[in-house]
């Protein structure tokens, strides 16, 4: 983890432009991801975590706005690129993408073969027989028996369809694969089959991922480092031990109080009170401070920077030095609830 | 590795055309239309060596009389005008006409139609504004009038027949084609395209295109209908191109004769022909859905 990042994201901000005025969907985010690792992106549904990735991929809607001081890939400047030469040399082939409810991202009406060897043929000048092997090989890699690659989507479960979209973002050997949710909408055993296969695959390959879910469980188990995102701002990020063990920001501290122990299977579950904050305007102040039992008037008025604690270990809030303390205040009920 | 892998492009394609064979013989009403057209397509291509007289020619009967207004019998299978012209021959070479015209502004109605909607829906904004508007502007025009006057101005000749009915029937295919575009855009797959890096073109052509293929295929033959209906409407009012014979002509020439009342089976035999074919290509379109909906498909 101490070579060249492979993915740099520098202050990217990206807004909705709509009746009501702009919403700030993402704001100042910056994170890198490094060959070879697992990169959780966590956060509560509307913070943001899918608008950032639609936006390194340009796959945002006509009425979302972005810019960013830079975002590069492997030292290239992958925002200011030409859209043809992003689509044509990037997409899929270096960034692929396995989409929110991948369950619905297949085409109803070609086989499910059919369109990976599109996939294939769009950015290789592969011939039909050795991209129908490639996908033969892809089948297996994800546990899929290759007799299927002729089945038309609607005959396939849930899991399968799954596993073919991982196939597909397999396809090409991108170096960064981008997940989103990919398990939302399976049940528990089928999500954990996948995400041990998801493990295993990352064995085999040498790309990096990045896993964005709301499911603190699921990236806990998965992620090298993790990202936590809050109201479209990075609010923490760490190496996942060091996010469990010494979480610094109060929405983390929350976070890790609203789940399940195995080990302290009697503790009572805390939630955070309250919902997350419209993104409608600019905001001034820390996007938590609503629902921070630690705020202060400085949190009203003024966005915290990001400040590195250690290496990897970045958080945004103005009490970052006061961690330990907090820590032992946020395990009480009486702090969130009062 | 299994089998699956090493089928090439052209076992595809030939399990493609067999399975689209299938689907229309699978399906009773589809199967009834596909040897219904056929058989008008047998009649069309063969029309001239098919006709037992020529289609203006006064006949004689066995006995050497004229025969006018002759009812349906062994030598005059679908009987005679009241000039003595065979109405059979002149049933079989105005299927000709008839299908060349529902072929020709079918296919192309339904090019511009499916054209002007895939463009106006996928990119939206000002071009679908423009497009929309004008289509509008083309529902403003009453359709039969409208292809009076075009005849009436060009000329009363069969290119100009087509094209004045495929100038104003894209509109309703635009429309419709439109609004489904709109609907698949939004769909996942789609963005799942874009990110795997497919062009414009391709998201259009090779993703959105088949799924709305359904419609279009009923569109089409709904055009196709359209046209040939459209085109006995302008012959049967004395606008059609007066060197061919076709199904509306024919009924043409029986309201000139003022023998409507008399000759039953002079309007019956190209009315029957005109619905027979009309039908058939809605029964063909029906079971065409399948092909591009295979979750109809029975397995």
């Amino acid at each position: 983890m101490n070579s060249k990042p492979l993915l740099e994201v520098n202050k990217l901000n990206i807004r909705y432009q709509t009746q009501d005025g702009d919403v700030h969907a993402v704001a100042d985010v910056s994170f890198k991801v490094f060959p070879n690792e697992v990169f959780g992106i966590a956060g509560e549904s509307g913070c943001g975590k899918s608008t950032l990735i639609k936006g390194i991929m340009r796959l945002l809607p006509v009425n979302a706005k972005m810019d960013a001081s830079s975002i590069k890939y492997k030292d290239q400047e992958i925002d200011s690129m030409r859209e043809k030469n992003f689509r044509e040399e990037v997409l899929w082939k270096q960034i692929s993408l396995v989409p929110q409810s991948a369950m619905n991202s297949l085409n109803p009406v070609y086989r499910v073969g059919e369109q990976i060897v599109e996939a294939i043929q769009a950015h290789t000048s592969q011939g039909i027989k050795e991209a129908r092997e490639r996908v033969a090989e892809l089948f297996d890699v994800v546990g899929l028996q290759s007799e299927f690659m002729d089945s038309f989507p609607h005959e396939f479960s849930g899991g399968m369809r799954q596993r073919a979209m991982i196939a597909m973002a397999l396809a090409l050997d991108p170096g960064l694969i981008v997940m989103d949710e990919p398990t939302t909408g399976l049940d528990v055993l089928v999500q954990e089959r996948i995400l041990r296969r998801i493990l295993e695959i990352r064995k085999q390959i040498r790309s990096s991922i990045i896993l964005i879910t709301h499911d603190i469980a699921v990236i806990a188990e998965m992620s090298d480092r993790i990202a936590v995102m809050y109201g479209g701002r990075i609010m923490e990020q760490a190496k996942s031990i060091d996010l469990f063990e010494s979480p610094c920001h109060p929405y983390t501290l929350g976070l890790k109080n609203a789940f399940p122990s195995i080990k302290h299977l009697d503790q009572e579950l805390i939630s955070i009170p309250g919902s997350p904050p419209s993104l409608l305007g600019l905001q001034a102040g820390c996007p938590f401070d609503a629902r921070c039992p630690f705020s202060s008037d400085r949190c009203k008025k003024d966005i915290p920077e990001v400040v590195v604690k250690e290496k990897f270990h970045e958080v945004s809030c103005f009490r970052h030095t006061d961690a330990p303390e907090l820590r032992e205040h946020a395990t009480k009920l009486s702090t969130w609830h009062y | 590795m299994s089998d699956a892998a090493h089928k090439t492009w052209y076992q595809v394609f030939f399990r493609t055309i067999g399975e689209h064979y299938q689907i229309i013989h699978g399906n009773f009403l589809g199967r009834i239309g596909f040897w219904v057209i056929a058989f008008f397509l047998f009649v069309a291509i063969l029309a001239p060596w098919l006709a037992p007289h020529e289609p203006w020619e006064m006949q004689y009967d066995s006995e050497g009389n004229f025969a006018s207004l002759q009812m349906p019998s062994w030598e005059f299978p679908a009987g005679t005008t009241h000039l003595g012209y065979d109405l059979l021959s002149q049933l079989i070479l105005a299927t000709r006409t008839t299908l060349i015209i529902g072929a020709v502004s079918g296919f192309i109605s339904i090019l511009i139609g499916a054209n002007i909607g895939l463009i106006s829906g996928y990119y939206g904004g000002k071009l679908d504004e423009v497009l929309m508007r004008f289509t509008d502007i083309l529902y403003g025009m009453p359709f039969l009038p409208f292809v009076i006057v075009l005849i009436a101005l060009f000329g009363r000749k069969l290119e100009f027949v087509i094209l004045a009915i495929v100038l104003i029937i894209w509109r309703t295919s635009a429309r419709v084609i439109r609004a489904q575009t709109i609907a698949i855009k939004q769909r996942q797959f789609i963005v799942a395209a874009r990110a795997r890096g497919c062009s414009d073109f391709r998201i259009i052509y090779r993703h959105i295109l088949p799924n709305v293929l359904p419609l279009l295929l009923l569109y089409a033959s709904f055009n196709i209908a359209w046209s040939i209906i459209t085109e006995a409407s302008a012959s049967f009012l004395g606008f059609g191109d007066g060197e061919t014979i076709s199904w509306g002509g024919m009924l043409y020439e029986l309201w000139l004769s003022g023998k409507t009342r008399v000759a039953w089976w002079w309007f019956a035999s190209p009315s029957l022909c005109i619905i027979l074919l009309v039908t058939s290509l809605v029964f063909v379109s029906r079971a065409y859905e399948e092909v591009a909906n295979p979750r109809l498909r029975k397995r």
